[in-house]
């Protein structure tokens, strides 16, 4: 967003290069995005809607994919259960870098509705979170918004991720 | 200023306010008229022995011993109770040290449905079903999981819809809602260790808590600033593309972009 | 970035072979794109061909029982919604019921009315999901576009009755909370007369389609004695060639003023039970049609009248004092139903959805416990799997149609 583009005249001009580098891999990331399908509960049948006919999710560049060897956003997508949580550790940590996560709807965010014995309170205590979404369960265009969002947040990143510091989980 | 007494034995919410005067009512229990209902709890009666037999709620319930609950089943589906839709417990230790187990069986031919309870003691067990109904295997199982009734010679008695490595029965009233220490570090012990409880910090259980100056969880709808920055006042613009949009998209032009009134 | 060191053992492969003789196990989920949610499979395989099948569920259990214990009743109402979620309403509707007769209320008759309708509309949704996710699975991708689109106007039509596209809520114990528009009746009609040319045209496109009938014929054929053992129900049941639909064995709401079929799959295999599924739409079109016209000679009453139970209507509440404290107190401190046990079935879209509620005379249930036709439905993979396939494992588990809020609760 505005406030951190750069004056690239003021800085010496020696970052110019790297930083068209950067926006050329950024628009590739942003632009074609492969989730996974990583559909839990109701939230998932949104997830399936917003990839049907009517709000066709394909606009972005999203393709669902079975696989996490080759998907690179992971879209949580419903209640995650202490029962299911190492496996959704194993399949981030089998997703390539680099991978980023939206946490769908309101029990994957804090457990939501869900105080009880066998929810996990929000899938960032297993994997960091890029996107929050709120809502139960939230519609297929909020989904869509949160792309955008996630885009955005993929053309301010740097080409390299491994400067960026992230969340220990 | 004294603390408020909390049953051991019952930790389900309670409620804050009961009428001194309060009397609770109950469900009428009938006398069973139908003809062949009244036929089955009368073989029953002969052959097997039943403590008690009514009507509730249109439903005729039968209660008998534990001990005899194959031979009662077996023998109401031998008189066309064929599907046992429904098998499950009730925890009354707290009230009388007993669970209570119900079958619910609907025949299909005759239209019909029953319901036979009987009581068992905290550490008895009860006979399994599962060679009359197949279904009652996974039925029992799951009674298993929830309470922690042992079904006897059930074919493969474990844990159903919790993680086998679980502790304590989690439909019992002496089980918190939230869980007990284990169920709550559960994930992380498992994925992570216990030595990194410190790390990764209890579990947030406030429904109510908004920490919105907290911009390495939450970002202020409108007020988007970057991870981990100092929230800020000023509205940032929203927009589909930012400034530093690729070169090969286009922005969103509002003039020249249609709204349709119906969906197509 | 190096990877957070974690203590799950490594899992490289997803297969194991057994020396010494030629099976092989293969895990099945429970992140698997067809199995229709979190359900865990592990087969056991003899070259190609299925020895045993043991489904591990409860990757989605959320301790709902528990939650109903510690909730009064009118709260507990919106969970229901995450049960069955393709079809939330037969699921609030079954909560309901249960509740109503505990406490010995009967809705009103438009209430009824509006009822039949939203339940035929939920069950027309998840017949369409099932189409489309079975099509799916079975590999006609086209066929998952068709039925999502005529979804999409039934969610519609959902929203512009209670605002909500997925978790409905859109039923109260002792009625419902919004009568029809005249506007929403008239999308109604619009969207029943649109839908017959749409079921056709699925007809076209996969009744006589050769591979789709050459991957459904012969496949998974459930017995009427199997089906009795398990305790299926619904479109399972009447798939195994028994008729029984508790609509109409059991009639509950306006079902028994309605004419209407109970369609009895001709064979017991995959195919007999996509042809069910489709006959049932048109039987709920037809309930529609019907239960709408009886809707237009009722009363306007939405809400039953026991004010020991159920809140008074909003005009009353505002105007009068008393009705407005028994409001407070109903929210805050619930209704006390009387002590006993009911259990009620209810014919939802997947089969017998029944709740057995045990009270105690308090403002929250003692016990509560779903029958969720999905749990026997999974359950039935233990045997139905044997002798099949492994080609065959994905159209066997679209066709039972199971939901995992349902099955793990």
């Amino acid at each position: 967003m505005a406030q951190h583009q750069v004056n690239y005249a003021s800085s010496g001009g020696l970052p110019v290069a790297l930083t068209t580098i950067d926006k050329l891999v950024n628009w590739g990331r942003s632009n074609s995005l492969w989730f996974l399908t990583y559909g839990l509960a109701c939230c998932a049948i949104e997830m399936m809607a917003s990839g049907a006919g009517r709000f066709d999710f394909d606009r972005f560049g999203t393709i669902f994919r079975a696989s996490p060897r080759q998907a690179e956003v992971m879209c949580v997508a419903g209640t995650l259960s202490k029962k299911h949580a190492p496996f959704v550790r194993r399949l981030y940590d089998q997703m390539a870098e680099p991978k980023w996560v939206i946490s769908m709807g309101s029990c994957a965010n804090t457990g939501g509705m869900f105080n009880t014995y066998a929810t996990v309170q929000g899938v960032d205590r297993i994997i960091p979170v890029d996107i929050y979404l709120p809502g139960c369960a939230p519609r297929p265009d909020t989904l869509q918004y949160a792309t955008m969002m996630l885009q955005q947040k993929i053309r301010r990143e740097s080409m390299d991720r491994n400067k960026s510091a992230k969340r220990f989980v | 200023m004294f603390r408020p007494y909390q049953p051991k034995d019952d930790v389900q919410k309670k409620p804050y306010y009961t009428d001194r005067f309060l009397v609770v009512p109950e469900l009428p229990k009938e006398p069973i008229t139908e003809e062949r209902l009244a036929a089955d709890v009368a073989e029953l009666e002969k052959s097997i022995g039943i403590k008690e037999s009514y009507m509730m709620a249109g439903r005729a319930v039968v209660i008998i011993q534990p001990q005899e609950n194959k031979a009662a089943l077996a023998l109401l589906r031998s008189r066309g109770f064929g599907q046992l839709m429904e098998l499950s417990a009730i925890d009354y230790l707290a009230q009388s040290g007993e669970f209570e187990i119900f079958y619910e069986l609907l025949s299909i031919e005759r239209r019909q449905r029953i319901r036979v309870k009987c009581r068992i003691q905290e550490k008895e067990s009860i006979e399994s079903v599962s060679d009359l109904w197949r279904a009652a295997n996974w039925q029992e199982r799951e009674m298993y999981d929830m309470f922690g009734i042992i079904a006897n010679n059930h074919p493969n008695l474990k844990r159903i819809l919790m993680p086998d490595d679980w502790h304590d029965y989690p439909l019992r009233k002496t089980y918190p809602l939230e869980g007990d220490e284990f169920a709550q570090w559960y994930e992380v012990d498992k994925i992570y260790g216990k030595e990194f409880r410190d790390v990764i910090g209890p579990e947030n259980r406030d429904p109510a808590r908004i920490d919105r100056y907290d911009t390495k969880r939450f970002a202020r709808l409108g007020h988007e600033v970057q991870y981990g920055a100092e929230p800020k006042e000023e509205p940032t613009p929203i927009q589909y593309q930012d400034q530093r949009r690729p070169v090969l998209n286009d922005d969103l032009d509002p003039a020249k972009s249609k709204v349709l009134d119906k969906r197509k | 970035m190096a990877q957070t060191p974690n203590r799950l053992a490594p899992f490289y492969e997803n297969l194991a072979f057994e020396r010494e003789s030629n099976r092989m196990i293969i895990n099945f989920g429970p992140q698997h794109p067809s199995a229709h949610g979190q359900l865990n499979l592990v087969l056991e395989l003899e070259g190609e061909e299925i020895v045993r099948s043991v489904p591990n569920i409860g990757f989605l259990h959320r301790g709902m029982e528990k939650m109903a214990e510690n909730m009064i009743y009118n709260e507990f109402l919106p969970t229901t919604d995450r049960m069955d979620y393709i079809a939330a309403t037969s699921n609030n509707h079954a909560f309901a019921l249960a509740v109503e007769k505990l406490i010995g209320v009967e809705a009103p008759r438009r209430a009824q009315a509006i009822r039949v309708v939203l339940l035929e509309l939920n069950r027309m949704a998840s017949h369409l999901f099932f189409l489309a996710t079975h099509a799916l699975d079975v590999g006609a991708m086209s066929m998952m576009l068709y039925p999502f689109r005529e979804r999409e106007y039934i969610l519609d039509l959902m929203e512009e009755y209670c605002g909500a596209r997925l978790t409905h809520s859109a039923i109260r114990i002792g009625g419902v909370p919004l009568d029809f528009t005249p506007e929403w009746i008239k999308m109604c009609e619009e969207f029943l007369d649109h839908m017959p040319e749409q079921i056709e045209m699925y007809d076209k496109l996969l009744k006589e389609n050769r591979i789709w009938c050459m991957r459904l014929e012969e496949v998974g054929n459930i017995s009427p004695e199997l089906a009795d053992s398990w305790a299926l129900s619904g479109p399972m049941l009447r798939g195994s060639g028994i008729k029984w639909d508790i609509r109409k064995e059991e009639p509950y709401e306006i079902y028994d003023e309605i004419d209407f079929d109970i369609p009895v799959a001709e064979t017991t295999d995959c195919y007999g039970r996509y042809r069910l599924h489709i006959e049932e739409m048109w039987q709920s079109i037809r309930i529609i049609r019907q239960a709408l016209e009886i809707y237009r000679d009722t009363p306007p009453e939405l809400m039953a009248h026991a004010p020991e139970f159920i809140s008074a209507p909003k005009e009353q509440m505002m105007t009068q004092n008393y009705s407005l404290m028994q409001h407070f107190v109903l929210v805050t401190q619930g209704m006390r139903p009387p002590k006993g046990e009911v259990y009620v079935a209810t014919e939802s879209p997947k089969g017998e959805l029944g709740f057995f509620i045990a009270s105690d005379g308090g403002p929250y249930p003692y016990r509560v416990k779903v029958r969720a036709p999905s749990f026997y439905h999974c359950g039935i993979l233990e045997d139905l799997l044997l002798g099949v396939q492994l080609a065959d494992v994905v159209t066997i588990i679209g066709s039972t149609n199971i939901v995992f809020g349902e099955i793990d609760r």
